[in-house]
């Protein structure tokens, strides 16, 4: 994984949206996809189910154009969700410079995240990589869900990060929170970048 | 090649308030008489205050007062680029006579002087020409001229010899001024209020207000209503950030038009943003990397300028490769160095030894010094310990040489070889010298004490003592021949002095040979003398016989493989107050044989030794066996006072007849 190449001058982020099914990745995808220029983005690959379910995986280039001198361009991924394609999302996994979980709000949900929290442990673990190193936010979606229904960013913090990773609550159908999340991961994965050269 | 003159921005659409007003009064005073009254007239502000604009609007105003006159406005770095094309085209004069001939000149953002040596010397010149020909030249800039980093003395005072003026932040009601005419330009109308909210908010330039009007604008045009003052707010987010905390869904009515509008376009832009400056700090790492590198080697002497032009570039290298490098360049530095320092401390204070990017000459340095620091004289291979002869005349010598080589520098320090001449001082000085050479990392220095003497001197002459002592310093034995030498040398004694402490500190073996007692060598200072009977004096006798045929056998070895049992018994009876006699005897004997083709034998070694010419064979045979048996110990030592050959009888009688 080489994520600055001073040789190249270019900065490749790959970012792995995770979490369990129904919780919002591709929505996430899909709102960056509707606000990047059309010259700075690819082409979204979506391999969706008739029931619009991810099948495989979405993957969204971005070019962020010239920074400080280096071409740089994030790679958006998503894995889907259902518990039975567990082998793509372990392949999507592979090589990613950061993960934002993308959890469900709703209080039902709380258990698939979990498991789904856990399996993106043991899936990191199976690339050697220890999910305390990797650059990783957590996504608190579905929070414009009457409140009834739902967790609150709190609550959810107690239950899924025990870590004090940084989270954000959002409405990713309509965009609020997604940008903000992006710019977190973001931040995560350059700061790791700058570590990185540095050692 | 220089910007025209945006008429946009005349006095008439600048709005003039209480920060300001100097600076335009003195703006048109310079426009309506150029060259006369403020020259040259220097504006300076912070950013987005309207420099420019006044700038211009003097240039117009000039202009409109007296249509003729040759205006002309630039940017610095416009004037830098065409003073540059013009001395590229080697038309550097008639760019000058060109800016020379200009009523009014106008330069924006001159703060670009900085570190531009060249430019300000010829800005001066400009200033200068154009003041003494009566034209204008009218200067804005971010800061006063003393302010502008690395600016030439003479220009500040003379940009500093006219009005220097500056324009503050517009006050509120200058910013509601300004606003108004600009919405008035852009012919958009605002309900009461909405101007007087975007005003009140902080902003420290007009550009800022500008840019807060233009959005205000843009969205009454498309969402084709007018917005009133708390829209404006929100829109500008002017106090507003409290009511979008995230989290819950906060208030309904938020969420309907107004958030997705300005805000979605922006997203993209404000992760780029954000991006921008998060990568800005991560490559930026490298420049504090690669200043702690500078930083570290800078404070222990070392020349840094290679990391140095790495700051220099915009872009990051492979930095910590290139540190990697310097290190280990600098590392090998050191060591070149401390070698250096041992062989030849005065070449190692060289600079070279401090700058990696000289590397390569500090090889070369090294190397030259390694050449000429070669190893002291080392011991003659010719004098091997087994080679020694051992009898009862030099066993204390001899075990005492053995002691040393035992235990070297512990026991016997210094160890003093005292004899006569030929006697075998100097054999065993080297025999000694080269068993202590076989030790692991020796350096054994063993010479005569004449050439010592000499190396002094011809150091003293090249001025390389330094060098001449640390080559000393380094052995790890010291074995001087014939020390009565030094007598008289008082520079020598000195340094032997020094030499002889210092290794004896060190427990190096220091071994001497001398002809006499320490203390009876004449001319020899009293600190070397007692310091060198302070070890172990061993005397070598005359050889005794056991010496002696020891000595023949392993001499007459070498010619025969068995040599004759009676020349040996002949040659070592025979008296010999040294080694080097009895060798010279044989020497003889071996010579004689030599020119006669014959073979070694004892008559022979009789007749060349007693003068003796051999005479017939019979004669010959007769004395093989002369039963003449003289001991060195029997008393009669001189040859001339010994008969060894009677004549016959019958010429000895001849001779009494006579």
């Amino acid at each position: 994984m080489s994520l600055v190449n001073f040789t190249t001058r270019e900065i490749t982020c790959k970012i792995v949206y995770y979490g369990p099914g129904r919780s919002g990745k591709t929505s996430n995808l899909h709102y960056v996809y509707g606000r990047v220029p059309d010259s700075r983005r690819g082409r979204m690959v979506s391999l969706a189910t008739q029931t619009d379910r991810t099948l495989f995986f979405d993957f969204l280039p971005i070019d962020l154009g010239q920074i400080s001198g280096f071409s740089t361009r994030f790679q958006l991924y998503t894995v889907p969700g259902q518990v039975y394609y567990n082998a793509t999302r372990r392949l999507v996994l592979q090589g990613a410079d950061g993960v934002v979980f993308v959890g469900d709000s709703q209080a039902r949900q709380l258990d698939e995240n979990v498991e789904s929290l856990q399996n993106l442990q043991s899936n990191l673990l199976e690339h050697g990589v220890d999910i305390r190193t990797i650059p990783l936010v957590l996504q608190y979606n579905k929070q414009d869900l009457p409140r009834e229904l739902i967790l609150s960013p709190a609550d959810l913090d107690d239950a899924l990060n025990f870590r004090s990773l940084p989270s954000f609550s959002a409405d990713a159908l309509h965009g609020k929170g997604v940008f903000e999340t992006l710019k977190g991961i973001s931040e995560l994965v350059l700061k790791k970048l700058a570590a990185g050269t540095a050692a | 090649m220089t910007s025209a003159l945006n008429s946009k921005y005349s006095f008439d659409t600048f709005v003039v308030g209480a920060a300001n007003r100097l600076a335009v009064t003195a703006g048109r005073t310079v426009a309506e008489n150029p060259g006369s009254a403020y020259n040259p007239l220097f504006i300076y502000s912070g950013s987005g205050l309207g420099k420019t604009h006044l700038l211009m609007a003097v240039g117009h105003a000039a202009k409109k007062v007296a249509p003729a006159l040759n205006i002309e406005y630039l940017t610095l770095d416009e004037y830098v680029e065409a003073f540059h094309a013009a001395i590229a085209a080697g038309q550097g004069d008639a760019f000058r006579r060109r800016f020379q001939n200009v009523d009014v000149l106008l330069v924006d953002d001159v703060q670009f002087l900085t570190n531009r040596k060249e430019m300000q010397s010829e800005l001066l010149r400009l200033t200068e020409a154009l003041q003494v020909g009566g034209h204008q030249i009218v200067l804005t800039s971010d800061r006063p001229p003393p302010e502008i980093a690395d600016l030439d003395e003479r220009l500040i005072s003379r940009l500093s010899g006219g009005l220097v003026v500056d324009i503050g932040a517009p006050d509120y009601e200058t910013r509601v001024a300004i606003l108004r005419r600009k919405a008035d330009e852009r012919g958009a109308k605002f309900e009461p209020g909405v101007l007087e909210t975007v005003a009140g908010a902080e902003s420290g330039n007009v550009r800022e207000l500008m840019g807060a009007l233009n959005r205000l604008v843009a969205f009454q045009a498309v969402n084709d209503r007018s917005i009133n003052a708390e829209t404006a707010k929100q829109l500008l987010g002017i106090g507003a950030e409290a009511a979008s905390a995230p989290g819950g869904g906060g208030k309904g009515t938020a969420r309907e038009g107004a958030a997705p509008g300005p805000r979605a376009g922006d997203e993209f832009g404000d992760f780029l943003a954000d991006v921008t400056v998060t990568v800005g700090k991560a490559v930026e790492a490298w420049r504090a990397r690669v200043g702690e590198a500078v930083l570290r080697w800078e404070g222990e002497g070392y020349r840094t300028r290679r990391l140095e032009a790495l700051l220099e570039r915009d872009t990051p290298a492979a930095v910590d490769a290139v540190i990697a490098a310097f290190t280990q360049d600098v590392e090998r530095l050191k060591e070149l160095e401390a070698e250096v320092a041992e062989l030849d401390p005065q070449a190692a204070g060289q600079s070279v030894f401090r700058d990696p990017e000289r590397l390569r000459e500090a090889e070369e340095v090294a190397a030259k010094v390694r050449d000429g620091a070669a190893p002291p004289p080392a011991p003659s291979a010719a004098f091997p310990l087994a080679a020694y002869a051992v009898g009862p005349s030099n066993e204390v010598a001899v075990s005492a040489a053995r002691a040393v080589l035992k235990q070297p520098g512990k026991k016997y320090n210094p160890l003093v070889l005292v004899g006569k001449s030929g006697l075998g001082k100097t054999h065993l000085l080297n025999a000694i010298g080269l068993e202590l050479a076989r030790g692991k990392r020796a350096v054994v220095a063993c010479l005569s004490t004449q050439a010592f003497v000499d190396e002094l001197i011809a150091a003293i002459d090249g001025d390389r003592v330094d060098w001449w002592r640390a080559r000393y310093r380094r052995a790890t034995a010291l074995l001087l021949d014939d020390i009565h030498l030094i007598a008289g040398k008082e520079r020598t004694q000195e340094e032997l002095f020094n030499l002889f402490n210092l290794l004896q500190d060190k427990e190096r073996q220091l071994v001497f040979t001398a002809p006499a007692q320490p203390h009876t060598l004449p001319g020899l200072e009293e600190r070397i003398a007692s310091r060198l009977a302070g070890g172990l004096v061993a005397e070598l006798k005359e050889p005794d016989r056991e010496v002696k045929r020891a000595v023949l056998e392993r001499m007459l070895g070498q010619h025969s493989a068995s040599p004759d049992p009676a020349l040996v018994d002949y040659l070592a009876d025979r008296p010999a107050d040294s080694v080097r006699g009895l060798v010279g005897e044989l020497q003889r004997v071996v010579g004689a044989a030599a020119a006669q083709d014959g073979p070694l034998t004892a008559g022979l070694a009789r007749e060349v030794l007693e003068g003796q010419a051999p005479r017939d064979s019979r004669r010959s045979a007769g004395f093989r066996t002369s039963g003449i048996v003289v001991s060195s110990l029997g008393g009669i030592k001189s040859r001339e006072k010994m008969v060894w050959d009677w004549s016959d009888v019958a010429d000895r009688v001849i001779e009494e007849f006579r």
